[in-house]
């Protein structure tokens, strides 16, 4: 039996549960509203809710643990002697990678995926298995869940009286829906966490946390054989974080300056009918996919600066800091722009009319009490953009360099933290050796870097906000 | 007029309505004639002409949306930051237009202070708040004749010995009839000739409306004052003259006491009565 159908007819249960429980909740009104605690609807939306959830909350949990199982009683059902790809030995001796691929390949067989080696018997035979037992476990939860929405319903239906507060115990219930939907974000945020510390700790028994993080030399190449040329295999982290630092400040260089003053000509100069047009025309910027950011700025931005500076004698790198950093600060701008924007608008009407009152000018009023009174929270964006600056990866893979450069010239090639993780994971990664593990411990460091400037950008927006609204 | 002042806070106040003894002859500050506003499409105002006498305090009072406030704006064109606002007719300050082409808007603004409804000090210290204005126009020598400018201000509004000991405190943190004075005394910090309140009292507790009230009748003395409000008690006990605005019409106009106690037009009676409004 398919989930999606097993789903539908839930639906359809609990829809009819609806109109079971609804329809009883009038028939004991009997006409008078008055006697009964809600309205029907809540005693129908009560019966619903009561077929519906715990076969909804079953159906969760199996799902997820059920290949689980499965694939455990498929391991126990096989032959004490098996074969893996030309290799045959004891069941129980097996290394755990070999394990796990044979137990893929049956799956993957069974659902008529690519098979790694060949097919032999053994793997026909676990595939049958495999199919026999998730069918049955389908049906299996497909009855459990029959018999808990049954009993769902059975005692919603039983419980509708006119004393039972079922608009109260509905509001709990949703109560419950928003409480969990929060969970959910704040589960995988330290799902990711997680499996970023588990991988960097793998890092760190291989590489010592002080060389990584005080480390002046960048060369993540771990020799393969012993007479290999340039695999000296250094992690010290600071010349990548270097990268992403000149890279950030360059950007906001460009995108403080411009989105403030775009922010405050919108919204102290600009007539409401231009506002109206050019704001939405600057959060197009935000909506040009940063790719399209990266390669003009790889193939139009870093040429023209290179070229631009060979007029005047200097030697730019075709990969230079200043083109990544350049096209990210424009990429930013609309962030910091409408940020500021917001803030700057929170400021009371009642303070600029109090500062035109005195006889000051528009920018005395801009710079003395608007700037002033909005500052906080112009810090707060501010920090907000350096944090998507530090994060930012797609202009910098295209448009900065790969080479770990402690530098703080903007005319030669650097490399950023991002580019280093995408450079060591893509491709054809090899989960054991401190080159891609170092990708891992470079990601968790960037997000306690991120982490914290969003912490502390929010609390400033926040002891702003208090003292306004 | 310092002098002058600092005796009179120290005295007790004068008798609201009765005119000084010592007062001058009736000269006009401001004069207005056939003044129009409209908001986009809305007349807001219709043909108003009123005469702002020197040293007195006008009330405009009459009921929500009657265009008191529009005509308060009009008198030191703070109407003009508002876009779609367009001001017609002839408004003068000593015989000199002020909406004429040449005038410079800020110092105008310098010239006739404004205080607001609701207090608005500005996320500064007190110190910094009354200093505002000076600091904006140049109007000091050194940093002690700042300091001076600043507690002389403060001393005119009444509030110098509350706040002596705290002139660093943020502005915020007064009390709202504090926070009303401490505007009053920013908006004279700039030397203006006339001081435009809009319902200076409507956020203040009863106390704080007699402390600024009181005020008001001692400030009589150095400028001139129009006051909108939407209090008649308050109209009658501060102001020597009363404009009543009824739909963008004034509709009567006149000697306070006169207005009160004997209003030509029945609209006026009917207003102050409580029949309407």
């Amino acid at each position: 039996m398919s989930y999606g159908a097993i789903l539908a007819v839930l639906l359809a249960l609990t829809v009819i549960g609806f109109y079971l429980g609804r329809g009883r909740a009038r028939a004991l009104a009997a006409g008078s509203r008055t006697r009964l605690h809600s309205l029907p609807g809540y005693y129908g939306a009560h019966v619903a809710i009561w077929i519906a959830l715990p076969a909804l909350i079953l159906f969760v949990f199996w799902i997820s643990f059920q290949s689980a199982i499965v694939e455990g009683i498929v391991w126990n059902g096989l032959p004490d002697k098996v074969t893996v790809q030309g290799e045959t030995g004891q069941k129980e001796a097996l290394a755990p990678e070999r394990k796990r691929l044979l137990i893929d390949n049956i799956a993957n067989y069974a659902t008529g995926d690519i098979v790694s080696g060949e097919i032999t018997p053994l793997v026909k035979q676990g595939a049958a298995r495999f199919l026999r037992l998730q069918a049955l476990s389908s049906w299996i939860m497909a009855a459990a869940m029959a018999i808990l929405a049954a009993l769902g319903l059975l005692a919603a239906y039983r419980s509708v009286s006119p004393a039972m507060r079922a608009r109260n115990r509905v509001e709990r219930a949703i109560l419950i829906l928003l409480m969990v939907a929060s969970t959910v974000a704040i589960l995988t945020t330290v799902g990711i966490v997680l499996s970023l510390l588990f991988e960097a700790m793998a890092f760190f028994t291989k590489i010592s946390p002080v060389d990584f993080l005080f480390g002046l030399e960048w060369s993540p190449q771990t020799a393969i054989r012993e007479d290999q040329v340039g695999a000296s295999g250094a992690f010290g982290a600071i010349p990548v974080f270097a990268g992403t630092m000149l890279i950030t400040v360059i950007a906001m260089i460009v995108a403080v300056p411009v989105g403030l003053f775009a922010a405050i000509y919108l919204s102290e100069y600009a007539s409401r009918r231009l506002r109206a047009t050019v704001k939405p025309v600057l959060e197009v910027l935000a909506g040009i996919p940063t790719v399209v950011y990266g390669f003009f700025a790889a193939l139009t931005v870093a040429p023209m600066i290179r070229d631009a500076g060979a007029v005047v004698g200097l030697t730019v790198a075709s990969e230079s800091a200043l083109a990544a950093g350049l096209i990210m600060g424009i990429m930013i701008i609309p962030f910091v722009s409408s940020l500021s924007d917001d803030i700057i608008n929170a400021v009371p009407q009642s303070l600029r009319d109090g500062s035109y009152g005195l006889g000051a000018t528009r920018s005395e009023t801009i710079r003395q009490v608007v700037l002033p009174a909005a500052l906080p929270g112009i810090v707060g964006a501010v920090l907000l953009a350096v944090s998507r600056a530090i994060g930012e990866t797609m202009i910098v893979v295209m448009a900065a360099g790969l080479s770990a450069k402690l530098t703080v010239n903007p005319f030669d090639a650097v490399t950023t933290v991002t580019v280093q993780i995408v450079t060591n994971l893509t491709g054809d990664p090899e989960f054991d050796s401190p080159k891609t593990l170092s990708a891992f411990a470079l990601g968790l460091v960037l997000f306690l870097v991120t982490l914290c400037l969003n912490v502390i950008a929010l609390r400033v927006v926040q002891k702003y906000r208090e003292k306004y609204d | 007029m310092d002098e002058i002042a600092m005796e009179n806070i120290e005295a007790p106040p004068a008798a609201a309505i009765a005119e000084p003894a010592d007062a001058p002859e009736f000269r006009v500050k401001m004069k207005t004639r056939n003044v129009n506003v409209h908001y986009a499409e809305k007349h807001a105002l219709r043909d108003v002409s009123l005469d702002i006498g020197e040293r007195e305090v006008t009330a405009l009072i009459g009921p929500s949306g009657c265009g008191k406030s529009t005509f308060l704006r009009c008198l030191n064109r703070m109407n003009d930051t508002i876009d779609i606002c367009r001001v017609t007719g002839q408004l003068e300050l000593d015989g000199q237009d002020i909406y004429d082409a040449g005038v410079d808007v800020v110092q105008l603004r310098a010239s006739i202070g404004m205080v607001f409804q609701k207090p608005n000090p500005f996320p500064k210290s007190i110190f910094d708040n009354v200093a505002y204005g000076p600091r904006v126009h140049g109007l000091f020598s050194d940093k002690s004749d700042l300091e001076e400018v600043v507690v002389q201000s403060l001393r005119k509004a009444g509030l110098y010995d509350e706040v002596k000991d705290r002139l660093g405190d943020p502005g915020t943190s007064l009390s709202g009839g504090q926070q009303q004075r401490l505007c009053i005394a920013r908006a004279i910090a700039v030397g203006p000739e006339v001081i435009l309140m809009d319902e200076p009292c409507s956020s203040l507790d009863p106390i704080a409306t007699a402390r600024i009230e009181e005020l008001i009748d001692e400030l009589r003395q150095n400028f001139t004052i129009v006051i909108v409000t939407h209090s008649m008690q308050q109209a009658a006990r501060v102001s020597q003259k009363t404009a009543f605005f009824h739909l963008g019409d004034l509709i009567e106009q006149g000697e306070t006491p006169q207005i009160f106690t004997n209003p030509r037009h029945e609209k006026t009676q009917g207003y102050i009565t409580g029949r309407f409004g």
